[in-house]
């Protein structure tokens, strides 16, 4: 169920409150630590498919959506188990998805990161890429056209993802739509084993939003707090009506494509820069430097990570997934709609 | 030795790409990395500036690979999942299966699609798109079942002048093996005879060859002969060796992995109803996969899709009507 988003969104947009920092700090633990929990899952061949993770993206996910307040959408992608944890998402509904629970929100019919619940402005993205950006530009139309203001849609996409048609359809649309939408772009280098150097030819990625006529914002995935303050402009510039917002953010993505992958593509080179740092690192050396937490503090909050983790686990792993015999086969929601010749041609 | 059907798909390439210079392959990561599932690895050190990644974009992808086609060029572009060839659909069926009927100038280009559902796969990475594609004229529509197939069938396909959709089969990827390469094969086109019967006729098509040849197998026991077909090329569909079958057993049993509405499957009876009336004992049937998206967990992939289970069932209840 989402309930941070409701319950403990944040009151102050303001980057002077320092329980910003301080969250989205536990929040990047929480991420990395229920990943690190679905790669061990994954290797004991107790998932179906795959598990894709977005380790070293921590940083730039929970900036992109712990601006959110209720009432906002975010469409998260691929490597944002951080910024889904931010926006409400729980542990718990997250494990459900990769076992496919019953009781999970896609009640074992879509799996892995295809989850959400968009009734709480929390969108279930699908697998072919770009697809979400006109979506949660369609959401922001809506709203608009009711009359809401103030409302901000979030949603990222990888360096591949840019290249394609829909990605470049949603963004020009949203664009002449002056909607309020951040389209956060995780630069991690590769889209699987593609580098960037065959996926575009622009110096950065940045300079499409000049292309597209939106603002664009820079950032360092690895720095926790740049990507904090960077996500913080964005959000407010578009909440205040100045449109779509690009930001770009360079980072690496630390783990492989999919836990089948072993990256062993990503040049070496680029795990020793700047660019191959572990945002949480960088996070509890900002958060110590900054005097906004103890060693003791931080160490608390990883076991605390953990013993979440664990107790989701233990609840996920006992839940039963869908009964095959009184599952709803059918995909309309309109009853009288419904083909039922299927049904009873398998009679 | 023995090779799997994912290696024959590779060494049909390596073929295609040493025979004739005009062969390249493009699509995303079958460069270095050799592709999702590595049907193109090595190939690229092999045969440089012939594999290239592309970008994310499929219809950039086909449409590159048609206007190549159209200098002479006979590509070959891979899906990394079928399901993501819904991105490239417009170049596929109003660019290169309109261009020969428009122009005059054939497009010989081939589109890999990994197709067909594997345990987790869920709704975007399982569909099976051959109907879809052969509902539009002017492209030509493969769905090898075997290791022979794969590889005689992509050799073939290269060599055909007009867009050909290759629809193989993830889940036969690693696990179905075969002896060797063939040294020939049948042409496309034609549907093979997999099991001969009397009782009744099965026809089928891709992985679901293997859960009817099971069923088959289930129901000797049982004293009834069920003939088996292969269609291998859903489009064009060979109807006249299904139609001598039909012939010979009086029922008919179409199996597909594809949604039901419309499909291969549809197409079949529609056939067999129209031309060979007289030549049933019963009415003709169909199992296809359920009018839902294809689901992720296995419990609910596995009623979802027909199983040699189900279509043993099925057989049953058309042998005994
Ligand atoms: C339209 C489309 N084509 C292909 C794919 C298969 N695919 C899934 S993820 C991926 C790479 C994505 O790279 P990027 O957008 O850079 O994100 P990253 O994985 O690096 O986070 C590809 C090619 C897809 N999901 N959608």
């Amino acid at each position: 169920m989402i309930t941070a988003a409701s319950d403990t969104a944040i009151a102050v947009e303001s980057m002077d409150n320092p329980d910003i920092a301080r969250r989205a700090f536990r929040t990047m633990q929480l991420s990395r630590a229920v990943e690190d929990k679905l790669a061990s899952l994954y290797r004991a061949g107790m998932i179906k498919g795959g598990v894709f993770l977005g380790k070293g993206q921590e940083a730039l996910s929970t900036a992109s959506s712990i601006f959110l307040r209720k009432g906002d959408i975010f469409g998260p992608c691929i490597r944002d188990q951080a910024g889904r944890l931010a926006f409400g998402d729980t542990v718990l509904d997250t494990l459900r998805t990769y076992f496919g629970s019953a009781q999970g929100p896609m009640r074992g019919r879509d799996g892995n990161i295809h989850r959400g619940r968009p009734r709480d402005g929390y969108y279930a993205m699908i697998s072919h890429l770009g697809s979400m950006v006109a979506m949660v530009g369609g959401a922001l139309y809506a709203r608009r056209q009711r009359g809401e203001t103030g409302v901000v849609g979030v949603t990222s996409i990888g360096d591949g993802g840019t290249s394609t048609g829909a990605f470049h359809e949603g963004v020009n649309f949203a664009a002449v739509e002056k909607l309020p939408l951040v389209v956060v772009v995780a630069n991690n280098q590769y889209a699987y084993s593609t580098p960037n150097n065959r996926q575009f030819a622009c110096a950065d990625l940045l300079d499409r939003a000049a292309g597209y006529g939106i603002a664009g914002h820079k950032t360092d995935g690895t720095d926790p707090r740049a990507c904090l303050e960077t996500l913080n402009r964005a959000v407010q510039a578009a909440r205040d009506g100045h449109g779509p917002q690009m930001v770009v953010a360079t980072l690496l993505r630390l783990v492989g494509h999919g836990e089948h992958d072993d990256a062993g593509y990503v040049d070496a080179g680029l795990r020793k820069a700047n660019v191959g740092r572990d945002c949480l690192d960088v996070g509890a050396r900002q958060l110590l430097e900054d005097g906004l937490a103890t060693t003791g503090e931080l160490a608390a909050w990883a076991s605390e990570a953990q013993a979440e983790v664990e107790a989701a686990l233990d609840i996920a792993q006992r839940e039963k997934g869908p009964d095959p015999e009184s599952e709803d086969w059918h995909a309309l929601s309109t009853e009288r709609l419904v083909d039922g010749y299927f049904d009873a041609e398998e009679e | 030795m023995s090779v799997t059907y994912l290696e024959a798909i590779r060494a049909a390439q390596e073929r295609a790409l040493a025979d004739d210079p005009r062969v390249f392959i493009y699509g995303q990561d079958v460069g270095v990395f050799g592709g999702a599932f590595k049907a193109t690895k090595n190939l690229a050190a092999e045969f440089p500036g012939r594999v290239m990644d592309s970008p994310i974009s499929e219809d950039a992808i086909v449409g590159m690979a048609i206007g190549a086609a159209v200098e002479g060029a006979r590509p070959i572009v891979e899906m990394q999942f079928a399901d993501f060839s819904t991105c490239g659909l417009n170049q596929i069926v109003n660019q290169a299966a309109t261009l020969y009927y428009r122009t005059n100038i054939p497009c010989p280009i081939v589109v890999r699609l990994p197709s067909g559902g594997t345990v987790g796969g869920g709704p975007f990475h399982s569909q099976s798109m051959e109907a879809i594609y052969s509902h539009y004229p002017g492209l030509v529509v493969m769905t090898p079942a075997t290791v022979e197939d794969a590889y005689s069938m992509l050799l073939e396909a290269v060599a055909i002048d007009d867009p050909v959709i290759f629809c193989e089969h993830k889940l036969l990827y690693y696990h179905l093996k075969a002896d060797k390469l063939p040294d020939s094969a049948m042409p496309a086109g034609k549907a093979r005879i997999a099991r001969a019967g009397r009782d009744a006729t099965l026809v089928t098509y891709s992985a679901m060859l293997h859960e009817s040849l099971q069923a088959a197998e289930d129901l000797v026991e049982e004293g009834w002969q069920i003939e088996v077909i292969d269609l291998r090329t859903v489009k064009p569909l060979d109807t006249d060796t299904v139609l001598a079958s039909v012939a010979r057993t009086g029922r008919l049993l179409v199996v597909g992995e594809a949604w039901p509405w419309g499909g291969v499957s549809a197409e079949v009876i529609a056939r067999v109803a129209t031309e060979g009336f007289g030549l049933l004992d019963a009415a003709p049937v169909r199992l296809n996969a359920k009018d839902t998206p294809v689901p992720y967990h296995p419990d609910l992939w596995a009623a979802h899709r027909p199983t040699a289970t189900a279509v043993a069932a099925r057989l049953r209840q058309l042998l005994t009507q």
